[in-house]
């Protein structure tokens, strides 16, 4: 089966991008990486440091994964500009996860300021792919303004409860012709499982696997939910019913 | 009131659930506080630690806090650094990795005046990637001039929040001005403060009053500035030149709850555990809710390069770990976290 996803003409072959935000040592989160074969991460600017010859995280990120840097940090949409730019300094290439937040209590993500940075960004020449609140018509706003993908949350970062949001991102999955990566919130397999059963084209982790008492098994572990979940999309699946049916239903002799 | 067990089981924790918290009666459940405080310490920071060290620019000070080293009183060799030292503690501290640094001063506004500091933080600028600033308040312009030179943090402590204690500890000088010092945390946000760290000096009175009260403060600086990252030290009063003794106990015990239920309280909130405390109980802290320690520390002016043959001393006060930044972050990494140097960037 030839299934792939394609963001700005590149092709991505696995489902399961990862954030190196809250591992125990870069060693573990390069172990994570190989081991399920991520084909992308996210790296928080903020935490690169170019001048360290051993404490750099760019040197642990193994060859086959991309560097997505993200804007955490950025209030609005200005300074998200600036620390892209400072990413792409820096050697991260310009895939940009814009991800403005400007409430430390929720660490909800700021629609409006996303779209001026995507538009600006984009304008650049950046692959905006956008962190935001589940929202139709924002989504529509930012393919408009040049985003890549879009990347609606599950539900709260950090709080593993899985897509609490799903009525509004299988609304986007089904309208927008974009792809649609659902981050932050997913604390299990069976949740990556679901996004992907709905027609997600990824999934974004990092709590759940970075906080596990055994992040390489449970990185795996959500590797394959991802897979097992497109692979059902793709095949399609049996419609759910409140009642049964039987297998050889009355009118079966009519063939 | 609920409660512990149902408490642990809610979203949103009260004023009231927090007085809970921090109760004698909550001090039985200690173990269950503590695995709550961590689990949401994970979710919310990961495994990681971030790290910094304070730089000493000067010890004149015109405040005659009875607990503090710089007191006026005290006989003790004052200093301030020029801009070759400065370059030279910050070329020392550099070369250890740290990338975080807090500059601290006594407050004299003749010695260490906002352009001398702001002259300090252009300097530092080009050795560090994060400035926070612990001198004494200041107004919301002159907060805004360092904003501008380079500063993204402010940290500042109120000490005591009992008024009468305040006054009885600071009889005299600029600090004995309570308000002025409660309101700079919000003074220092309006100037666009990044980050900001307020505290209480445990042990001047009853901690679980000051912890009750830092953490309403935390909490209504971060209802009211969400957009800044709210943090809270737990300083525990050290030795130092002079006779103040503390007038409250505060046991390792009750650290331990202190960080369990400000963690449970505000679930985003940094919690700071300096060289203060020694390194084994740093070390048992870790996984309990500390997001923040400082490392390779000295609080003498120019402690990383000057020559130590001052019989009178000349350090705020005394501090515990004295362990380097490698043996830190060896001990870090030894509890299964990541310590990290770099966390902000000038931009």
């Amino acid at each position: 089966m030839n299934d792939f996803l394609e963001i700005s003409g590149e092709k991505i072959n696995n489902r399961l991008f990862i954030g190196t935000g809250k591992f125990a040592s870069f060693n573990l989160m390069r172990q994570v990486l190989e081991k399920t074969g991520s084909e992308l991460c996210t790296v928080a600017v903020r935490r690169v440091d170019s001048s360290s010859k051993t404490e750099n995280i760019l040197d642990y990120i193994p060859r086959g994964c991309r560097i997505m840097a993200n804007t955490s940090g950025s209030r609005n949409a200005d300074e998200a500009v600036r620390i892209a730019r400072l990413a792409q300094a820096a050697g991260c290439g310009n895939w940009i996860k814009v991800e403005i937040i400007n409430d430390n209590q929720y660490l909800l993500p700021d629609n409006l300021e996303s779209l001026k940075a995507t538009e600006a960004l984009a304008k650049e020449g950046f692959v905006c792919l956008v962190y935001m609140n589940p929202d139709l018509a924002m989504g529509r706003r930012l393919i408009e303004a040049g985003a890549a993908a879009i990347m609606p949350l599950g539900s709260p970062i950090g709080t593993n409860r899985g897509l609490q949001t799903r009525e509004l991102v299988e609304i986007m999955v089904n309208s927008l012709k974009i792809p649609i990566v659902v981050d932050a919130g997913l604390g299990r397999p069976s949740d990556a499982c679901q996004c992907m059963e709905l027609g997600c084209a990824a999934v974004l982790v990092n709590t759940a696997i970075a906080i596990s008492a055994d992040p390489v098994a449970i990185a795996e572990a959500f590797n394959q939910a991802v897979q097992a979940g497109r692979k059902a999309y793709l095949a399609g699946m049996a419609e759910k019913s409140q009642s049964a049916r039987a297998s050889s239903p009355l009118t079966g002799f009519l063939r | 009131m609920d409660s512990i067990e149902v408490i642990l089981q809610k979203d949103n924790i009260t004023f009231d659930d927090f007085a809970v918290l921090l109760s004698p009666e909550a001090e039985d459940y200690l173990e269950l506080l503590a695995m709550a405080s961590q689990k949401i310490t994970l979710a919310n920071f990961g495994r990681t630690i971030q790290l910094y060290t304070p730089l000493y620019l000067a010890n004149f000070c015109d405040n005659y806090c009875l607990y503090c080293g710089f007191n006026a009183d005290n006989q003790i060799e004052r200093k301030k650094l020029s801009p070759t030292e400065l370059k030279q503690e910050a070329r020392v501290i550099s070369s250890s990795g740290l990338k975080h640094i807090l500059l601290l001063t006594g407050e004299s506004r003749q010695m260490s005046p906002v352009s001398y500091i702001v002259e300090c933080v252009k300097v530092l600028r080009g050795y560090f990637s994060s400035i926070s600033i612990e001198v004494y308040p200041l107004s919301q312009a002159e907060y805004r001039l360092l904003v501008e030179a380079g500063v993204d943090g402010l940290t500042i402590y109120q000490e005591t929040y009992d008024q009468d204690t305040y006054c009885q500890v600071h009889p005299r000088g600029p600090k004995s001005d309570y308000a002025f010092r409660l309101d700079a945390p919000e003074r220092g946000a309006k100037a666009g403060m990044r980050n900001i760290n307020i505290g209480t000096l445990l042990g001047l009175a009853d901690w679980r009053k000051e912890i009750f009260f830092c953490g309403q403060h935390a909490k209504y600086l971060q209802d009211k500035f969400p957009e800044i990252e709210i943090g809270v030290s737990l300083p525990r009063l050290r030795p130092h030149q002079g006779s103040y003794q503390p007038a409250c106990l505060v046991s390792d015990k009750n650290i331990c709850q202190i960080i369990a239920a400000l963690r449970i309280f505000l679930p985003h909130v940094g919690i700071t555990v300096s060289t203060r405390e020694n390194a084994e109980f740093r070390k048992n802290l870790i996984p309990l809710g500390v997001t923040r320690m400082s490392a390779g520390s000295s609080t003498e002016v120019g402690g990383r390069i000057m020559q130590k043959n001052n019989p009178r001393g000349s350090c705020q006060f005394e501090i515990s770990d004295h362990s380097s930044v490698s043996q830190v972050k060896a001990m870090i990494e030894e509890k299964g976290y990541q310590p990290v140097l770099k966390d902000w960037m000038v931009f």
